[in-house]
């Protein structure tokens, strides 16, 4: 078994530091003025729907494509392949070459970021056992299924151990099952030090794995910060059923509240719940149930990135 | 630098190996040894007929009363068939030491003669770069037997061949540039289709996206270049040792015109500038075929590609009958045109510093042409960087 590498943290500093990042392609403004700071050891989420400027956002960061203008540094570098034997990458369309068998193939993206070939063969075997695909290891890539080859390239991406993995829709294509290995491998990845940065267009999986996120919506952040946070932006909601349907309880509920599935459903006021519960008690509306529910970071997207925003987004029930 | 060369190496080490580790290398490596081969035999039929009497000049160590009939015989024979065909003899006269002036003559010192006959008419002796059963010593014995009138007691002429003479005129040495020359730019031709689509590979399996953030894209280039520049020298090795194999079993290589630098010079600098060629057009293919994203592209860009091949190679050509033209030193200039140049002026002239200094020459204008390729690959392709424009945009 791999040891797990034990990884310097960042003690006050961010992993990764954008500043007011612009990029044009011809008369398009692809990502316009996008700020981030993600803090070393971490869990980051970058979340948009598509075309939000999410990859593009990652590429700068990654100095694949440079900026038109805005500065970044990555793990205290400004010209981020200065950081690249410790950076680890998993674009959104994944590619290997047909012919290069497993092993290789892993080998070949770890002596790319400065792993010697042969330890690198070594990790790689030691990866695919532990992943159960040792078998495989001297078949080449054009054998495998999908889900095993998406798996061989994300062993690829952290062979060389990584103090920053960016992973770019790491999840799709992916079977539940899958899925949930990966997330399992991003906790594992960041318990041992790594900063993990992923973009998502699953709202879900960046609620179960991020400690902050980033909403990305037409080019700009609509939001940064803590996931927590962005909840709190939306005051808690209230889920009512009552006897009575009309009655002088009724000037306590919010103009806005709407009916779902027999219930009312409101914000909670300002007041707080205190003051609602008295005033329902008393104005006579019989409850017969009542929740109330802090918000998902769903509700917290639509008021941040707006419904359209929202709907093109992939809502998925956590597993 | 480092890291540029690191990643080069991973590049090119995987290219190589995948190059060279696959099972159609082996027709790679089979596909010029066909045309060799039979222009290997056909070059040997032609070459025995007219290799040896094409302006060919025989200094003729006589008496002028020995020479007039000889002379006479020479010009009967070139009644009968084209005088151009028949070997020139120069008269001149014995001097008290006719083994060093034979020794003279053949270093080159008073003209460039291929041969040198003496002791006509008793006891001829033919000396220089000559074969005993070749076209030259066989128009000799004719020119002899014509002279010696019916005399049945004509002496038989004793032929010594010596490595060294002054024998390759400039003709001769500019012929030997010419082939260095076309098998360089034929070589060149041969890979230039798998360097184009060098790059398709990884754009059409999306893995240059993990490249380009790994490593800088110059390595990507270098690392390319120099891998198949590696297998090509393979490729080079197996062929050179067909061909030579093939000359070998002609006549050897005594037979071909020696080069002004000399044989050992004259064969480093081949290997030399069908690196530099390589290199040069290697840089540009590659920065050309980055360009395009599909094989269908590749292959439409190939034909283009291959008529400014030519085109160059017409060019490098033109200058090869005078190596210090004004064309001559352009094409040994124009970077693209310089090693076919260089190597046909390798043949011709003796001089090593102008090699010395079109090598470095060569070599910055590889550089040059992969940064370039570089650069617009990060733009056109990875849509980096600001926005080329050719022309200032309209107000």
């Amino acid at each position: 078994m791999l040891r797990p590498p034990q990884h310097e943290r960042f003690h006050g500093r961010n992993a990764v530091e954008a500043i007011d990042l612009v990029k044009d392609f011809g008369a398009t403004r692809a990502v316009d003025g996008v700020s981030l700071s993600v803090p070393s050891g971490s869990i980051y989420g970058l979340l948009g729907p598509n075309g939000a400027g999410k990859t593009t956002t990652l590429r700068m960061l990654l100095g694949i494509i440079d900026p038109s203008s805005g500065t970044r540094s990555v793990l205290g570098r400004e010209r981020p392949i200065d950081a690249a034997a410790e950076v680890g990458y998993l674009p959104e369309e994944r590619g290997l070459y047909p012919a290069m068998h497993a092993r290789d193939a892993i080998a070949f993206m770890g002596a790319l970021r400065g792993l010697p070939l042969r330890e690198a063969r070594r990790r790689a075997e030691l990866l695919l056992d532990e992943h159960d695909l040792g078998e495989w290891a001297r078949k080449p890539i054009r054998s495998l299924s999908k889900g095993m080859a998406q798996t061989v390239q994300l062993l690829g991406t952290i062979i060389h151990q990584p103090r920053l993995i960016v992973l770019d829709e790491p999840f799709s294509g992916l079977d539940a099952i899958n899925q949930a290995r990966l997330e399992e491998r991003i906790r594992r990845q960041a318990q041992d030090g790594a900063t993990v940065i992923f973009s998502t267009h699953v709202i879900a999986h960046a609620e179960r794995l991020c400690e902050r996120i980033a909403i990305i919506a037409k080019g700009k952040v609509a939001f940064e910060g803590r996931v927590d946070d962005a909840r709190a932006r939306l005051r808690p909601i209230v889920r009512l059923r009552t006897r009575a349907s009309d009655g002088p309880w009724r000037s306590v509920i919010p103009a806005d509240a709407r009916e779902e599935a027999g219930h009312l459903v409101f914000e909670l006021p300002a007041s707080g719940p205190e003051p609602l519960l008295r005033a329902l008690l008393d104005g006579g509306a019989g409850i017969e149930a009542l929740a109330i529910e802090r918000p998902g970071l769903h509700d917290a997207f639509v008021a941040i990135a707006g419904e359209s925003a929202a709907a093109a987004m992939v809502e998925e029930k956590p597993q | 630098m480092r890291k540029l060369m690191r990643g080069a190496f991973v590049i090119g080490r995987r290219d190589f190996s995948a190059t060279v580790l696959s099972k159609t290398f082996l027709f790679f490596l089979l596909g010029p040894l066909f045309p060799l081969i039979f222009g290997g035999v056909f070059g040997g039929i032609v070459g025995g007929t007219v290799g040896q009497h094409d302006k060919i000049e025989v200094a003729v160590i006589a008496s002028d009363a020995a020479f007039g009939p000889l002379q006479a015989a020479r010009d009967r024979l070139a009644g009968a068939i084209d005088n151009d065909r028949v070997v020139r003899l120069v008269h001149v006269l014995p001097e008290p030491d006719v083994a060093a002036q034979q020794q003279r003559l053949l270093s080159g010192g008073e003209g460039q003669f291929r041969a040198v006959l003496s002791g006509i008419p008793d006891h001829p002796k033919l000396a220089g770069a000559i074969q005993p059963d070749g076209t030259t010593a066989g128009q000799l014995r004719l020119m002899l037997a014509s002279a010696a009138d019916g005399n049945a007691a004509q002496p038989p002429l004793l032929v010594t061949h010596t490595a060294a003479s002054a024998g390759p005129t400039p003709r001769d040495q500019a012929t030997t540039g010419q082939i260095a020359q076309t098998a360089l730019f034929f070589f060149t031709l041969l890979l230039s289709t798998m360097l184009l689509s060098q790059l398709v590979e990884e754009k059409s399996n999306k893995i240059i996206e993990v490249v380009a953030a790994a490593v800088p894209i110059e390595s990507l280039f270098v690392g390319k270049l120099f891998a198949m520049l590696a297998a090509s020298v393979l490729g080079l090795i197996v062929w050179t040792a067909a061909a030579a194999a093939v000359v070998a079993s002609f006549k050897g290589l005594s037979a071909l015109p020696p080069p002004a630098t000399g044989w050992p010079v004259f064969l480093a600098l081949v290997v030399i500038y069908f690196a530099m060629n390589y290199l040069l057009f290697g840089a540009v293919f590659l920065t050309i075929g980055a360009q395009a994203a599909t094989v269908r592209e590749v292959q439409t860009l190939s034909m283009p590609v291959t008529f400014g091949q030519m085109l160059i190679f017409g060019f490098a050509a033109a200058g090869v009958a005078a190596p210090n033209s004004g064309l001559a030193l352009a094409a040994g200039v124009f970077p693209l045109s310089s090693p076919l140049a260089m190597v046909a002026r390798a043949a011709q002239e003796p001089g090593i510093w102008p090699h010395l200094a079109a090598i470095a020459w060569q070599l910055l204008w590889v550089a040059l042409i992969l940064k370039l390729g570089a650069s617009m690959f990060r733009k056109t392709v990875l849509k980096s960087g600001p926005r080329t424009r050719w022309w200032p945009r309209r107000a």
